[in-house]
């Protein structure tokens, strides 16, 4: 069984559930970025949460089937066609051998998971099959797709017609309120630049990828005078370079935020206000560029707590689609 | 000196050992993620050294961040006294300086530059005080360096130069970072160099190019088929400028896969290294020299 490429939308990729454990050479996570969206599109489909699913960025692939399988479309809400008619999201179909593919314009979210029962087979490399387009790693051919690609399909045997109610799918919230820890290098900016930082109403710039997502329309940032430490450079919002976190929030010169994603890069020179926390990183992933945005502090039990509810969030979707 | 703990959200650590770059909060950051390492502590995912700190990756399900907080305050006492000896392995890489393609690249990218009128090597030579450019390779390829951190992309390794810091090379970043930067450039900026693992963007000064991969996903290259990556942090790197007639020949070699770095284990005492920096560097050398 296999898929073949069409036409590969924006940039639409091969993710799963990641690759941890090598963040110190620099090799990040990876994988769906909206985490939530990949495993219910895998469960709708009969396949393990963690299997390949195609990850459509703002517009859709056009993809013809070469046998039977059963497809379903979760994450952003981005109609998918058959043959041309339209079918729901959050809901498993049936294709045919020659049946095709497409999608409509995206009318909300921003990222679409396309699960294929039996999932993609491309080769795993370092334990999972999500692609690293900076590094040229897995996935197909370690890119991003394009036309004439052919994407081998394992078996599969799911259900059509199985769909995950709209009140077990996440809620969203517009403005987006993202919530963070602060730490990290707090201390370098100013009592008054750190209050504006959170009343301040951010919007998604244009640069939004796997790697991260800036923000701008913010004051920026006011930063504690000091002589720059040995080997940080001359900037004040240089440090010594150190390890990013997923979700850290770094200000390059103070003036547009950044929030690293799965495909983060591991490390750099610029300081971090803190971390926007991992119950709020899928909500990132369905963001538009200009969506106005806005972030929240918490404390690490809020985190904590909001995690916990996250998971009870999958696993009553999971109870509900294991029946 | 105490390091500085700090949750980065609900799944990382953070510890900053110093503000500022030494090799000797270099050598305590290694021993703290060494020590975790070794403890095998369930729920951490991640164990990330930096240059002078480092970062820990744990799942709070499995582990709370209290009690692994807890954990690594409990070792930092040991991971500061530890005896600062490092077993690793010296790895000699041939650096074409002055190259054709890094140069290429810096006159495209001159407008972001904070001297436009020069190269990036005329300018970081002229501003460290040596009287010329070949000066300044001479000094920069005479001392080996630590990789003292791996990461920002796949393979890209941090380097710190094994001399004093009075002799400690620095140079800003490009004002505004260049869109492109060859495969392997040899880098600099703040008191690191580094090389660029993939083609990609990058602010660093540029001044030279290795004809060896440092970075294979598909594990094509012979010294890298088993780990993609060349370099780990604590490696040391020694730099041996080569001009065009050896770049292109060792380039025919790899290509053919019959090409391998130098590399030979040795063992590093930073207290010895205090005492006599370059006879300690000198009897490191004579590792790669003596073949």
């Amino acid at each position: 069984m296999a898929v073949k490429v069409i036409s590969p939308g924006l940039s639409t990729s091969v993710q799963d559930l990641g690759r941890p454990g090598h963040y110190h050479v620099g090799i990040p996570e990876g994988g769906g970025m909206d985490r939530f969206a990949t495993r219910i599109a895998n469960l709708l489909v009969g396949n393990d949460p963690g299997a390949a699913v195609l990850e459509a960025t703002f517009m859709g692939p056009e993809l013809e089937f070469t046998q039977s399988a059963v497809i379903a479309v979760t994450g952003g809400e981005l109609p998918p066609k058959l043959n041309g008619e339209e079918r729901p999201t959050w809901e498993s179909f049936s294709v045919k051998a020659g049946d095709r593919l497409s999608f409509g314009f995206l009318k909300g979210g921003a990222r679409a998971y396309l699960a294929i029962s039996g999932g993609i087979d491309v080769p795993v490399v370092l334990g999972s099959r999500s692609t690293y387009i900076l590094g040229a790693l897995g996935g197909h051919q370690g890119r991003a797709l394009k036309a004439g690609d052919e994407l081998p399909v394992g078996e599969g045997s799911g259900k059509a017609g199985l769909s995950l109610p709209a009140n077990l799918r996440r809620a969203r919230n517009s403005p987006a309120e993202l919530r963070m820890l602060p730490g990290m290098y707090w201390h370098r900016i100013t009592e008054a630049a750190g209050n504006r930082f959170f009343e301040e109403t951010w919007k998604v710039a244009p640069e939004a990828d796997r790697i991260g997502y800036r923000f701008r329309g913010g004051t920026p940032l006011e930063f504690v005078e000091r002589e720059q430490p040995f080997g940080a450079g001359s900037d004040p919002s240089n440090i010594v370079d150190a390890c990013y976190p997923y979700g850290s929030v770094q200000v390059p010169s103070g003036t547009e935020p950044i929030v690293l994603h799965r495909d983060a890069v591991s490390g750099g020179g610029y300081m971090m206000l803190g971390v926007v926390i991992s119950a709020d990183m899928d909500l990132i992933a369905q963001l538009q560029p200009h969506t106005p945005a806005r972030f929240v502090p918490v404390t690490l039990e809020d985190a904590l707590a909001a995690r916990a509810e996250q998971r009870a969030a999958l696993a009553r979707a999971e109870g509900y689609l294991a029946g | 000196m105490s390091i500085r703990f700090n949750f980065g959200g609900d799944e990382h650590i953070f510890g900053e050992v110093s503000e500022e770059m030494s090799l000797t909060s270099f050598f305590t950051g290694l021993s703290m993620t060494n020590a975790v390492r070794t403890a095998g502590i369930l729920g951490v995912t991640e164990i990330c050294p930096a240059n002078a700190s480092f970062q820990i990756r744990f799942n709070p399900d499995i582990v709370k961040p209290q009690d692994l907080l807890s954990e690594l305050k409990s070792m930092e006492e040991a991971a500061s006294k530890a005896d600062p000896v490092l077993k690793t392995r010296i790895i000699e890489l041939p650096v074409y300086f002055q190259d054709p393609w890094t140069r290429e690249t810096c006159l495209r990218f001159r407008e972001r530059h904070q001297d436009p009128s020069s190269t990036d090597l005329e300018y970081s030579a002229r501003i460290s005080g040596y009287a010329t450019v070949e000066e300044f390779i001479a000094a920069y390829s005479g001392q080996p360096w630590f990789v003292s951190m791996v990461g920002f992309v796949a393979g890209l390794p941090f380097l710190y130069q094994m001399v004093e810091r009075k002799k400690q090379i620095q140079a800003p970043k490009y004002l505004r970072p260049r869109t492109d930067t060859p495969k392997l450039t040899i880098g600099h900026g703040g008191c690191f160099a580094a090389i660029y693992s993939v083609r990609g963007a990058g602010g660093y000064q540029m001044y030279g190019i290795t004809p060896a991969p440092i970075y294979d996903p598909t594990r094509k290259v012979r010294y890298l088929s088993d780990d993609m990556c060349l370099f780990k942090p604590g490696d040391i790197v020694k730099f041996k400028a080569i001009g065009r007639d050896d770049y292109d020949a060792t380039l025919e070699e790899i290509e053919a896969n019959r090409w391998q770095p130098t590399v030979r284990q040795c063992t590093f005492s930073l207290t010895d290294f205090n005492g006599d920096i370059y006879g300690t560097n000198a009897k490191l050398m004579e590792l790669i020299n003596g073949r």
